[in-house]
């Protein structure tokens, strides 16, 4: 119980009235800039770290994290409303919370969102004070096999499971990947598909892709269709809030959320995009209301938005624990720990305690701030469905182009947006899932560096991708996933 | 309701952004924020405002990626021939530009000084059966392919090192298997999950891991021991004469005003006899690595020709 007691010594540090007042300068920042697309946490702690020279390290790193837990929550709004995920982690959360909002359920997304984040936050959080340790050194078992099966079983279920069609996901999927492939390949060295243009060489900005498909995309496609839709948006007056069901629904995603979301944090690469399309790969899968997806399903809100922000609490463990940065995130956090001339790693528990459970105490005062900070804002947010379509969606546009050039000021950046959310229209007129394109440019370069990384470090003989027992089954799942729906229907024919 | 939004946006961008609209001289920092060219960037000038030197407006601008290449090539388009135009770069964009065949020529820039250095060096698993450098190349020559060695980028430095350590050991560099990793965290896992058998970065990076025990470090290319790791030895102490640097530095614009660039030789001389710079030296862990003006811009020419010869040894480039 040594735990326990340094834990309230941490309630002490984080309860001093100016820590208080830091961390909740960080939880509304990290809510603003959750809602912002473009800026992500890991922008606003690069930008804000020469106030550290300032800032006391106890103070400078509650603030931190209460950024880093504020755009999780906050990046579940614009995903919700406007279908532009503020956050790459909340991508997933648009697919069913915008449906829900268009049928008037928006608040009840926001509400589950907020929920859940709070939820997982706060399990998160737990898991993180007592078996922080033992997570820690999962980072050391997992080989380039184990995460290059991972990523396939990703690939396969993603591109079978979203959309109508999986001739349809495979492409969309094939599309991201190779967006991935764009700039200078890292084990060579040699620039691929940039066609001569200097810029290209760094590759496409995740942010560019993603409030491109979703924003740009979205808003052409109404435009496009606007003379023959309906002249409003589904009121949001009278609308029902979080109702006994709706609770119902969504405990049990929460939890299984936050148990895909806290692991994969840990791990390197995990960020916060693949445990939220695990997540709502697995509700869609166990839900008893399967044909509500794709129109507005609870469940797949309240697991991906549990999932991010367990994966933000994921992140802290071997950042904290090990000195392993497992995200751009973590790696920033690492760079503002530098600063100050301390290491994270197992030192830092006994040479600076005051800090760090310090930090872990504000953690969870930050996740209650955010709850209470952002259950009554859910009522003025979804007042943002009253704007008339036409001002929303040019709204929208502006927005998302700061966001854009708020990345790094470029107008190459700017023309793949326009590109890409060409793109995005055509794929929306015709039918093709916008997911697998996402999930193929975030986990496209990683696959080909650990398939690469594996084969090499075998000597190129290809049975070292199933030699570890994870690896292999988890290519076994996602070969089943490849094959028993067309033998499920090829036998049911017979039948 | 919106409008109050852009507004928060407009503020935030401007606040988070870019920095003082009447700034007096534009800084390029080819990488992303919260790395080491960044932070050095960012320090030095922080640093010259501290000690005095230099204490009007900076504003820097990210472009991140290649090495460095792409945040020069822009560099180079915007602001040939301007005065108070730097940037920051180092070992790495040496080898990058090679690789990428980027249209950049080091030596079109004026070359203001090399701040920084880390020195890197070389670890195996800590239960592994290696204990010094000369076991490791022993095997390594044995059967290169069977040995994967991980480091940074292919062509980066921590590549050049593991290189010119095999050439010295009478190893043919092509021979290597050499296995790119994304960040020294990722090495070091690497390391100890057994995937690769030895691996290379800079010392800050893997010191605590070998004061945890998970690694053992075999070597280090500095040409003296380090003080916080005593027990390492040098490359040349093991028998490998290299002495290699992980150094970083400035540029001014090419066809920069002879007295403005004189100017900022001066300043940044002046810095790197400053206490404000010594103690941001201390607490980031870099070596003092200073050298100016042309003296440089020979060092520059001489890299670029060492680091040339040996990615060609290595089949990266032709």
């Amino acid at each position: 119980m040594q735990t326990f007691g340094l834990l309230l010594d941490g309630f002490a540090v984080a309860v001093q009235p100016v820590n208080l007042m830091w961390a909740l300068v960080g939880s509304l920042l990290g809510t603003i800039i959750g809602i912002l697309p473009g800026i992500g946490p890991a922008l606003t702690i690069a930008l804000l770290l020469p106030i550290t020279t300032t800032l006391e390290p106890t103070s400078a790193f509650i603030m931190f994290a209460g950024i880093l837990y504020g755009a999780m929550y906050g990046g579940s709004t614009t995903s919700i409303l406007l279908n532009t995920p503020g956050e790459a982690g909340s991508m997933m959360t648009a697919l069913e919370g915008n449906k829900m909002a268009r049928a008037g359920r928006g608040a009840a997304a926001l509400t589950t969102a907020a929920l859940g984040s709070f939820v997982a936050g706060t399990i998160a959080t737990l898991a993180l004070t007592f078996a922080a340790p033992a997570i820690a050194e999962l980072a050391f078992y997992f080989k380039p096999a184990d995460y290059f099966a991972l990523t396939t079983l990703a690939f396969c279920s993603v591109a079978v499971v979203m959309g109508n069609s999986r001739t349809r996901g495979f492409i969309s999927l094939f599309i991201g990947i190779a967006i991935g492939v764009i700039g200078i390949d890292s084990m060579s060295g040699q620039p691929r598909l940039t066609f001569g243009v200097m810029q290209l060489l760094r590759g496409v900005e995740l942010t560019v892709v993603l409030v491109s498909l979703f924003a740009v995309g979205e808003m052409l496609y109404v435009a496009s269709r606007f003379r023959s839709a309906p002249a409003a948006m589904a009121s949001v007056k009278g609308q029902a809030w979080f109702t006994r069901e709706d609770f119902a629904r969504s405990w049990k995603p929460w939890l299984r959320g936050t148990l895909i979301g806290f692991p994969m944090g840990a791990l390197p690469g995990g960020g916060s995009e693949i445990p939220t399309m695990l997540s709502y790969t697995l509700e869609r899968k166990l839900s008893r209301h399967k044909d509500e997806f794709g129109h507005g399903a609870i469940e797949g809100v309240a697991g991906p938005e549990a999932a991010n922000n367990a994966a933000a609490a994921g992140i802290l463990v071997p950042l904290l624990t090990l000195g392993l940065p497992t995200s751009a995130t973590a790696a920033v956090l690492l760079a503002a720990f530098q600063n100050y001339g301390l290491q994270p790693g197992p030192f830092l528990f006994t040479s600076n305690p005051a800090l760090i459970w310090g930090l872990i105490a504000s953690l969870y005062i930050g996740n209650v701030m955010l709850l209470v900070l952002n259950l009554p804002l859910v009522g003025i947010w979804v007042q943002l469905l009253r704007i008339p379509r036409p001002q929303l969606y040019a709204g929208i546009l502006v927005f998302a182009m700061i966001g854009v050039w708020g990345l790094a000021g470029s107008w190459t950046d700017l023309a793949i947006m326009l590109v890409i959310g060409l793109m995005g229209y055509v794929m929306r007129v015709y039918d093709f899932p916008i997911a697998p394109v996402l999930i193929g440019l975030i986990l496209g370069p990683m696959a080909e560096t650990q398939l690469r990384t594996a084969l090499a470090a075998g000597q190129g003989n290809p049975i070292v991708l199933v030699s570890t027992p994870l690896s292999g089954t988890l290519m076994v799942i996602a070969l089943l996933f490849l094959a028993v729906p067309p033998l499920l229907r090829r036998l049911r024919a017979n039948a | 309701m919106k409008l109050s939004k852009t507004l928060i946006a407009l503020a935030m961008t401007a606040a988070l952004g870019t920095g003082a609209a009447s700034a007096q001289v534009n800084v390029m920092l080819p990488a992303a924020p919260g790395g080491g060219w960044d932070g050095t960037g960012r320090q030095a000038f922080q640093a010259l405002k501290d000690a005095g030197i230099y204490t009007d407006g900076v504003n820097f601008t990210n472009t991140g990626g290649a090495g460095g290449t792409v945040g020069l090539a822009e560099f180079l388009g915007t602001s040939t021939g301007q005065p108070d135009a730097l940037a920051v770069f180092g070992a790495i964009t040496v080898g990058a530009i090679q690789l990428n065949s980027s249209p950049i020529n080091l030596a079109d820039f004026r070359p203001v000084a090399r701040l920084t250095a880390e020195y890197l060096v070389v670890a195996v698993a800590a239960d592994s059966p290696y204990n010094t450098l000369a076991d490791l190349v022993a095997d390594l020559k044995a059967d290169p392919g069977a040995h994967p060695i991980g480091g940074g980028s292919a062509g980066g430095v921590d590549h050049i090192a593991v290189a010119l350590l095999a050439q010295e050991g009478g190893i043919p560099v092509a021979d290597l298997n050499y296995i790119p990793q994304t960040s020294g965290a990722e090495t070091v896992t690497a390391i100890v999950n057994g995937t690769l058998t030895a691996g290379v970065s800079g010392t800050s990076e893997f010191a605590q891991f070998a004061e945890q025990g998970r690694i053992k470090l075999l070597g280090v290319t500095a040409a003296e021991r380090r003080t916080n790791l005593p027990d390492v030895p040098t490359f040349t102490e093991a028998g490998y004469p290299i002495e290699l640097a992980n150094w970083r530095g400035i540029l001014a614009a090419p066809g920069a005003p002879d007295d403005n660039y004189a100017q900022w030789v001066d300043r940044f001389t002046q810095l790197s006899k400053s206490d404000a710079w010594k103690a941001v030296l201390e607490t980031q862990g870099w070596d003092d690595y200073f050298l100016a003006g042309e003296d440089f811009g020979a060092f520059i020419a001489q890299e670029t020709a060492t680091q040339g010869k040996v990615l060609k040894d290595a089949g990266l480039v032709n």
